[in-house]
């Protein structure tokens, strides 16, 4: 199919430039702060001599656009710079705690889609009845509260009250798996240590359900709103006059074209995730992104924290770009000039 | 207007959001009256009455250091809406002369603002607040700032769209033709049918400005004690789950309460302006 890749040739360029802008945008946030970086990596007590050494080391007596053409320089060749926080290269750093983040953000995606779009669609079939005011009510509640008032929360009722699913942690420290992917339930299953998996999976429910409740509600209310306007359709009336059941109505005409605005906001919604990814993992101790990325910006380590927005960033527009490529996969009517905003 | 108050009124969930949002605001108004105990809103210290489950007169409990929770619930709810305040009115009228300007200009002006609005959109909102927030000092004035920078572009996109589609619309090509300015088309025509989706879109912001303001308070990079945060008070009781269940529980159904006020009246709000 031609067309779908012009769309994605045009896709990825704008956000190329987006990353181009949000790479600027971020430097130039931590370049303009008060507060001098090399002082603050190196304490009080160092010499001028040794603040001086660092300073020209990271071009930091230069002009901002030089030192910005240094970082894209480096950023090429794969190099965000050393961390003033672990002495470590940050693509290292970020590497070793980004797979735990992107496990629990894809699976309380999944839990998103899984649940809300279904809820929302219930809600749209039934429309003005009860179970459209109950599922309102409690999508409206999952919106209501941040994800770490959830996650606590959810960890009161099934961790401590009930004891059903553990309280902190991603496995159990019996089990030694080697990292190879670093994504827990794929390791696993690598490793074919089927009850090490099991263990995971088990450690990932609350957490995952804590971040994906707010979503859940609004894929759910979007879903219903859509599919409302769906049913008002001519096409749908006259399928109503030739007599197809309500049940195939429902799922087969008015669900499917209702999907794609539902699928744009889910993408944006990943955002959300990968941003509220931070509060659930400090609450369940999850040993992802979230406590390196808040010591960083803690300690003023501008290396690291425009290497962890950069990377966050470029996880989400990836993640939309394949979300637009599943709208084209659903709707070949779709082209990029209606899809542009 | 009568019509608008009427079907809000008749709603039991509409009246219900009013009920609670207006309940929030007079506690937050009338704090120093309403609260037990005014003072513990501070760096207050009772070792006699220390992580106190709740009983009369602690209604909520006590903290850590023995300051009452309901009390500084209150006070934490006065911050929050004055960051709304402070947050919505610089945010709001920067974005939507952005959408404006971007949907009725259309071309190169249109892709260079969208863009740009593009960029602030795909870094996670949390996450752009936090780096702002961690690279400033952590004070409420650069809270805020740091959380209205993150909030202008959903009204940009929000306003662009709908001016997008409204420039078509015969009233305005009549303004074209009687020769008025851009100024005028974009101010006085476009904008007042923009005007449903923002007003409506502002109160469900509240709600989620209160949200975000707690949570970044809850990582540490918010208000910082001794003033009360809901979003600090859930994080410095945690550790302590679940003995000391109220020290989070309480703050938490806090922000649950006053957010999902805003939302039902949002949410009623959409359906009768017939915003989206």
């Amino acid at each position: 199919m031609p067309t779908s890749f012009i769309i994605l040739f045009k896709r990825l360029f704008t956000s190329f430039i987006v990353l181009i802008g949000v790479s600027m945008l971020i430097f130039t946030i931590a370049r303009i702060i008060p507060g001098d970086p090399a002082r603050i990596a190196l304490g009080p007590n160092a010499t001028l001599e040794a603040v001086a050494n660092l300073r020209a080391n990271l071009h930091l007596d230069e002009s901002i656009i030089v030192q910005y053409g240094y970082f894209i320089w480096n950023l090429l060749h794969g190099d965000l710079g050393i961390s003033l926080y672990t002495n470590r290269p940050v693509l290292l750093d970020i590497g070793q705690f980004l797979p735990a983040t992107l496990e629990l953000v894809f699976v309380a995606g999944f839990i998103m889609v899984a649940i809300g779009l279904p809820l929302g669609a219930i809600a749209a079939r039934y429309r003005g009845k009860f179970i459209d005011h109950v599922i309102r009510i409690l999508s409206l509640l999952g919106v209501s509260a941040p994800s770490f008032v959830w996650a606590v929360i959810l960890m009161l009722m099934f961790a401590f009250y009930l004891p059903i699913f553990p309280i902190a942690g991603r496995i159990t420290d019996s089990y030694t798996i080697q990292a190879v992917t670093g994504f827990l339930l794929l390791d696993t299953l690598i490793a074919g240590e089927y009850r090490a998996f099991g263990d995971a999976f088990w450690h990932l429910i609350l957490p995952a359900f804590a971040l994906a409740l707010s979503g859940i509600g609004q894929a759910a209310r979007l879903t219903r709103a859509n599919m409302i306007e769906t049913y008002d359709k001519p096409y749908i009336e006259m399928a109503q006059s030739y007599g197809f059941s309500e049940k195939r109505i429902a799922s087969k005409f008015a669900f499917k074209p209702s999907l794609i605005p539902s699928m744009t906001i889910i993408g944006l919604d990943f955002a959300a995730m990968l941003g509220n990814a931070f509060l659930v993992e400090a609450v369940f101790a999850w040993p992802g992104l979230s406590r390196y990325g808040v010591a960083v910006i803690l300690r003023k380590d501008l290396n690291a924290i425009v290497g962890t927005v950069l990377v966050i960033s470029a996880t989400f527009l990836i993640v939309n770009i394949i979300v637009d490529l599943l709208i084209a996969f659903i709707n070949p009517r779709i082209r990029f000039s209606t899809r542009r905003s | 207007m009568k019509r608008i108050i009427f079907i809000l009124l008749s709603n039991p969930l509409s009246l219900l959001g009013l009920f609670l949002v207006t309940l929030v605001i007079i506690l937050a108004i009338f704090a120093d009256f309403i609260a037990p105990f005014p003072e513990h809103r501070g760096a207050v210290v009772d070792f006699v009455n220390f992580n106190k489950a709740p009983e009369w007169p602690y209604i909520m409990g006590t903290d850590l250091v023995g300051r009452d929770i309901f009390s500084r619930i209150i006070y934490a709810y006065r911050i929050s809406l004055l960051l709304g305040v402070f947050v919505l009115s610089i945010a709001v009228p920067i974005g939507v002369t952005m959408g404006l300007i971007a949907g009725y200009m259309g071309g190169k002006t249109e892709y260079i603002l969208m863009r740009i609005t593009d960029v602030f959109l795909s870094i996670p909102p949390l996450v752009l607040a936090m780096s702002i927030m961690g690279l400033l000092e952590p004070t409420l004035i650069n809270g805020m700032l740091a959380v209205t920078v993150m909030w202008w572009p959903w009204y940009t996109r929000l306003v662009y769209n709908i001016a997008r589609s409204e420039k078509e619309e015969g009233y305005v090509l009549a303004a074209e033709i009687i020769g008025a300015s851009k100024t005028h088309i974009i101010f006085r025509e476009i904008l007042p049918n923009c005007l449903p989706a923002i007003v409506t879109k502002m109160t469900l912001d509240f709600g989620f400005v209160i949200l975000i303001a707690s949570s970044l308070s809850f990582l540490g990079l918010g208000v910082q004690p001794p003033t009360p945060d809901l979003g600090s008070m859930v994080a410095g009781g945690a550790t302590y789950l679940p003995d000391s269940w109220w020290l989070t529980v309480f703050p938490g159904l806090a922000i649950l309460v006053a957010v999902f006020g805003f939302n039902l009246v949002g949410d009623a709000l959409r359906d009768v302006l017939g915003a989206d």
